[in-house]
Order: structure tokens, then sequence, then C-alpha cells
């Protein structure tokens, strides 16, 4: 019974000759299979970084965040740079799972699932460095309005750092709820098919005792749409919001109206390409070639190239702003601290410009879109840029303020700053290396019902008529 | 809670699924379910059941987030404790609202989490009776409630005529218990454990 029909000219979603049964054994299979060496040499690795990352917390909490080489005009470092970069990462997984659900994209079943564990994961990462940018974080929870015995004196609600709080939990907390109630029937299917008691006990926990009844599909349906849709412009705001950070600042660089859309697309590109990054890997190790199909990889550069050029675009708008207003301030900080390549930190613009804005391009090939090794490299190249543009934003905005006798001399990290920063990339790893080895990376119940239509073998036995419409189709609009 | 019995009858294709469930309820027997291993839409229509309300709730939530938020902070802010921020208003509502929004939003998803977890009644450590272990795998499983008068034999007889691959009589309670599901359960047989 198809009650959901899907053009015969569309790339199938789902490769290969695969029933029902068949879906669940591949995407299952890594879960109930002991890893292989690459997963333990990965993890292992992950699991270093951590440690040295907390080490570096560690110390910070300890002597204080002076042994971050943070100076007299630049108070927020890297760790304010990563805290941005690390939120924009989060971005993909919501608007995969959110927007590509409202939009109907079929395509979103073969990734949601990595893309959603990523953003929860990326959002973990970012959250770290505000808390322990606060210095003594164990006032922490003075960010936390509740009548106190200090007046009682109250957070300011008009201060964007304050929205930021709350935009990045709740941002955390509805994407965690809504990965997770797509997980349960997936938990159920492990359980159902557990063959030690362990994982029968652990997975009927995980699954919360998920039966798959019709009303409670019908209530999981309703639940997912209405997710998606809180979500979607949840996911807008708080890049928005992040941006506000900035953009109702007096700072020339970032007292711009242009920044939370600027913000938002950059957030998207970057995401993407993280997610590309972990697909790439993850269709390779887990053999999963036939659900992350060359057409889901095309997809997403897709996304890649168009983002990036909107992100392109914007950089333009800023410089051509920097010398059409006739601001002084502006004009230095556009012309001269960025976008002059001889200035101290000018490597740093053109960095971002080459990765962010002329490299992507390569993605109006198709070739190119579908290549793997491009994908990959790109990918990371895509990363590197948005940490740059990050960098850019927060740096050159900063390292010359309105007083010259404060000018910074050069600020490069301490050593426990970038060990912070390595140590949010084992944080990352290491969830998602458990993730990747204890849930299933792919939807299973999804890529069940868009099966029968976009499935390979199902849309090869398509009816005459069908075949014939798509040859008139395909003879009309052949060049 | 008191056991009853239940025919169950296996599918393994939904395009068969729909017709067996218009079949079994013109002849008048009271389908207790249908486990599937996906959303199967259409399937709550062709059971009869009615639409969920759960985005009503949902709805609910969201506006008691909103009223929520503007009313802590407007009391906060402009009440008990007002700031003077460059003599600026007081009552700042275009600065509140970005906070305003992010408490519906998230009012209104962890509300309907817990009331969709409500409903099905589903929460770790509760355990129920499920009729069988391929219903989250590959089979649509019809569960129908007998009475007194059913016969299980024929009705077990006309499943299969309509068209159901497996069927079987289970006597089961229907609601849930808190237990562990590696008490009673029968493991997946035949498997062997591979390398990635």
């Amino acid at each position: 019974m198809h009650l959901k029909y899907e053009s015969q000219l569309r790339e199938p979603l789902v490769n290969g000759n695969k029933n029902y049964h068949q879906v669940t054994e591949d995407i299952i299979r890594p879960i109930e299979a002991k890893p292989a060496r690459l997963w333990y040499i990965g993890f292992y690795i992950a699991v270093a970084l951590l440690l040295f990352g907390v080490y570096s917390v560690y110390r910070d909490v300890t002597y204080g965040i002076g042994q971050w080489n943070l100076n007299k005009t630049i108070g927020w470092g890297w760790d304010i740079t990563n805290f941005v970069w690390w939120v924009g990462i989060g971005h993909a997984g919501t608007l995969i799972s959110a927007i590509l659900l409202l939009f109907r994209q079929g395509w979103r079943t073969g990734v949601n699932r990595a893309a959603e564990a990523m953003t929860i994961f990326a959002v973990m990462c970012a959250g770290q460095f505000p808390i322990w940018h606060m210095g003594r974080v164990w006032m922490a929870f003075f960010v936390l309005p509740y009548p106190n015995t200090r007046g009682p004196l109250w957070v300011n609600f008009n201060s964007p750092l304050l929205w930021d709080v709350f935009a990045i939990s709740t941002y955390f907390t509805v994407s965690l709820l809504f990965w997770y109630s797509g997980l349960i029937p997936d938990m159920a299917t492990v359980r159902d098919r557990a063959f030690t008691k362990l994982r029968k006990r652990l997975y009927g926990i995980a699954s919360f005792g998920w039966s798959g009844s019709t009303k409670h599909w019908q209530r999981h349906e309703s639940l997912s749409l209405v997710l998606a849709g809180l979500s979607t412009p949840l996911v807008l705001s708080v890049h928005t919001i992040v941006s506000f950070d900035f953009a109702t600042s007096v700072i020339p660089g970032w007292h711009t109206t242009i920044f939370p859309p600027y913000f938002v697309a950059g957030a998207i590109f970057s995401g993407f390409a993280m997610v590309q990054t972990l697909m790439v890997i993850i269709r390779k190790v887990f053999q999963m070639e036939d659900y992350i199909t060359m057409g889901h990889i095309e997809a997403m550069n897709k996304v890649i190239v168009l983002t990036g050029s909107i992100v392109g675009i914007a950089y333009l708008t800023e410089l051509f702003m920097g010398w059409y207003s006739q601001n002084k301030f502006e004009g230095y900080t556009f012309w001269y601290s960025r976008a002059n390549l001889f200035s101290p930190y000018g490597w740093s613009y053109w960095g971002m410009m080459t990765c962010n804005v002329l490299s992507p391009q390569i993605f109006w090939f198709r070739k190119m879109r579908r290549n793997l090794f491009v994908t990959f490299f790109m990918s990371v190249i895509v990363n590197i840029g948005m940490w740059f543009e990050r960098f850019v934003i927060i740096v050159t905005s900063l390292y010359r303020d309105y007083l010259p006798s404060s000018w910074s001399v050069y600020y490069s990290p301490s050593i426990w700053e970038v060990g912070f920063y390595v140590g949010t990339f084992g944080l990352f790893f290491t969830c998602f290396f458990l993730f990747a080895k204890y849930a299933p990376v792919i939807a299973v119940a999804e890529i069940k019902y868009v099966l029968k239509t976009s499935g390979e073998s199902f849309k090869d036995n398509m009816g005459d008529i069908e075949v014939q419409q798509v040859e008139a189709f395909v003879h009309d609009h052949a060049h | 809670m008191a056991k009853k019995k239940f025919v169950v009858g296996c599918f393994d294709d939904e395009a068969v699924l729909f017709p067996a469930v218009k079949k079994v309820r013109t002849a008048g027997y009271k389908i207790h379910d249908v486990y599937t291993p996906f959303a199967v839409h259409g399937l709550d229509h062709a059971l009869g059941l009615r639409e969920t309300s759960l985005h009503t709730a949902g709805f609910i939530y969201g506006i008691t987030g909103t009223s929520t938020a503007l009313g802590s902070i407007s009391w906060i802010l402009a009440k008990d404790w007002p700031l003077n921020f460059g003599g600026k208003p007081h009552f700042a509502l275009p600065a509140w609202i970005p906070i305003t929004f992010e408490l519906t939003v998230l009012f209104s998803a962890v509300g309907m989490v817990m009331t969709f977890c409500y409903l099905c009644q589903i929460a770790p450590f509760v355990k129920k009776h499920h009729f069988h272990k391929r219903a989250t795998d590959d089979l649509f499983v019809m569960v129908i409630e007998c009475t007194e008068k059913t016969n299980t034999d024929d009705l077990k007889a006309f499943l299969s005529s309509n068209g159901a691959v497996e069927t079987d009589v289970q006597i089961a309670e229907d609601g849930w218990w808190l237990g562990r599901y590696d008490k009673d359960e029968i493991l997946f047989e035949n498997k062997q454990i591979v390398t990635a």
C-alpha cells in the first residue's frame, strides 16, 4: 500500500535488493558485531584527547584562566572562537531532521540519526567554553534566574549573553528529546533481536517498553512533526542569538545588522561539512553504502555550495559597508585589520576566504559532488575555514581598540587554550564512537518507511505506463 | 491485571494487511491492536482510531511557556527590582522576545514528549507483553481480543485465508508493569558474532 508517491525519475534512496528484514540486519549488524580494530584505535585516541582536555581544564580551574594568553584587548580568544565554531556545527543535525522533514525531503532518512547525534555532542562541546571561561566555575549557577539571598539580584534579561544561556540550553534539550524519541523504536528493534541477557536487559530499558502499536506510531508521527515545527525556528533563533552576542555591541566589525542571517548560513555550512566528514567515514567503516548513497552525499554537497556562497556574499557585503559607511573605525577594521593580507591577522582573513568562499565552488561540478575523496577533503577544509571565520570576527575586531596605548602584542594561544580545544575533540569523538557502537547510526524504522517508494529494487519494478512516462520525459528534456 | 486471550495473525506485507484489517473488522471481530515495525500511514484510519490531540497539548504547553517567560521577566525587571539602564524603559518588551521564544519552545517540547510517554505508557524499566519478536523487524502483527464466543480455530483459519503468514493463540496481560526484559523473554537464536 503506497500512500506516498515518489517520482520514478528520482534516484533511489536505498540501493540493492532489500526487504524489511534485510534493512534491519544491515543497520543493526555493527551493534551486534564485535568492533573492528579501527574502532578501538579511534576510540582510544579520542579518549586520550579527552583526558588532555580534562587536564587543561583542571589547570584552568586551579590556576585561573590567566594561564590562557588573553591580553588587554583580546578578552575572547580561542575560547569563544571554539564556542561559536562548535555551536555552528551543532546546527546541521536539527536542520536535517527538522527543516528537511517539513520540506518532505526523503533523503534525510539516511543521515538524520547520525546528524542529530552529532548535533548533541557538538552542543555539549560548545557549552564547555562559556562555562569554563567563567573562571570561577563554581559560581556558574549565578546565570540562572532564581529568588536568591543577594537582594534578590536577578540576571539581566536584556543581555544577549543571557539570551544565549536560554538559547543553548533549550536547543540542547529539544535536540536531545527529538533524537531520543526517534531512537526509541529502533532501540526496541535491537532489544527484540538481543542474543545475550545483558543486551536484552539494557536495550529493554533504553527502548522504554516500546511495542510498535498503531496508536503509538500515530502519536509518534504527530510528535515528530510538531517537534520539527518547533525546532525549525529554534535552530534559526539559536545562531541568531549567538550572533547577537557580537551584533548588539558597538565594536567595529561586530556592530552589523547582517550578522544573524550570515551566522545562520555559516552554521549550516559548517554543520553540513561535519556531517559529510562523519558520513564518509561511517558508510565506509560500517558498509552502509546502500543507505548513505552518492545521492545523499551529493545533496549535502549542494547545501554546502549554496550556504558557502551565501556566506561569501555576506563577507563581500561587510567589506562594501566598511567603505560605504565612511566610518573610520569600520573601514580600519575591514580594510586594514582584515582584508589587508600584510596586516598582523590578514592571513586569517584570507585563509577564511579561500576555505569558505573559493574552494567550495568546486561543487558546482556534478563529478566533484559525487567524488568521495573531494567531498571528504572539502568537508575538512570548510570546517577549518569556518574556524578562521570566528577567529577573524573575534580577534581582528578586538586587537586594536579605540585606545592605541592598549593595543596588544601579537596574540597566540597558550598550550592550555589549545589543550582545551583538543579536549573537546576528544569529548566529541568519544561520544560519537560510543553512539556508533551502541545505537543504530541510521534510523531503521524511517528507512523501512521509504523503502517501498524509494528503494532501488522497488523502483525497478514500476509499471509499464510509468516506464513510458519516464522515457517520454527524458526524451523531451534531453539536451 | 487480569490475563486475556488473544488470537495473533502476522502479515509480511502492508499491502496484504490493509484488506485483512477491513475484512476482520467487517466480520465483527475486535482488533486489539496492530503492531508494526514502522509508521504505516493510513493504518490508524483503517483501524478506526481517532486523530491524536497531542499537538493541541503541545500548543497549550507552548503558550504556558510564553506566559511564564513574559510574566516572570516583566515582574522581575519592572516590579521586583527595576534597574536603570541608561534611562531606558523598565518594560523593555523587544529585548525579552528571544527568551520568551526559547521558553515557549522548551515548554512545548518537554511537555509534549512527557505527554507522549504518558499516553503510550512508555518509560525506562517499563515492560509489556510483546506478541511477536519480529513486530519490530519485518512483521505486521494483528492482535484480536477473544470473547467467550470466539472460536479460535475458526479465527486462525480466517486470518490465514486473508494472507496471514503465521497465526497463534496467546494468553497475556495487556497492560504494562515494571520489569526486566532478560527475565522471561527468549533470546534471539542462531546468532553468530562477527567482526564488523
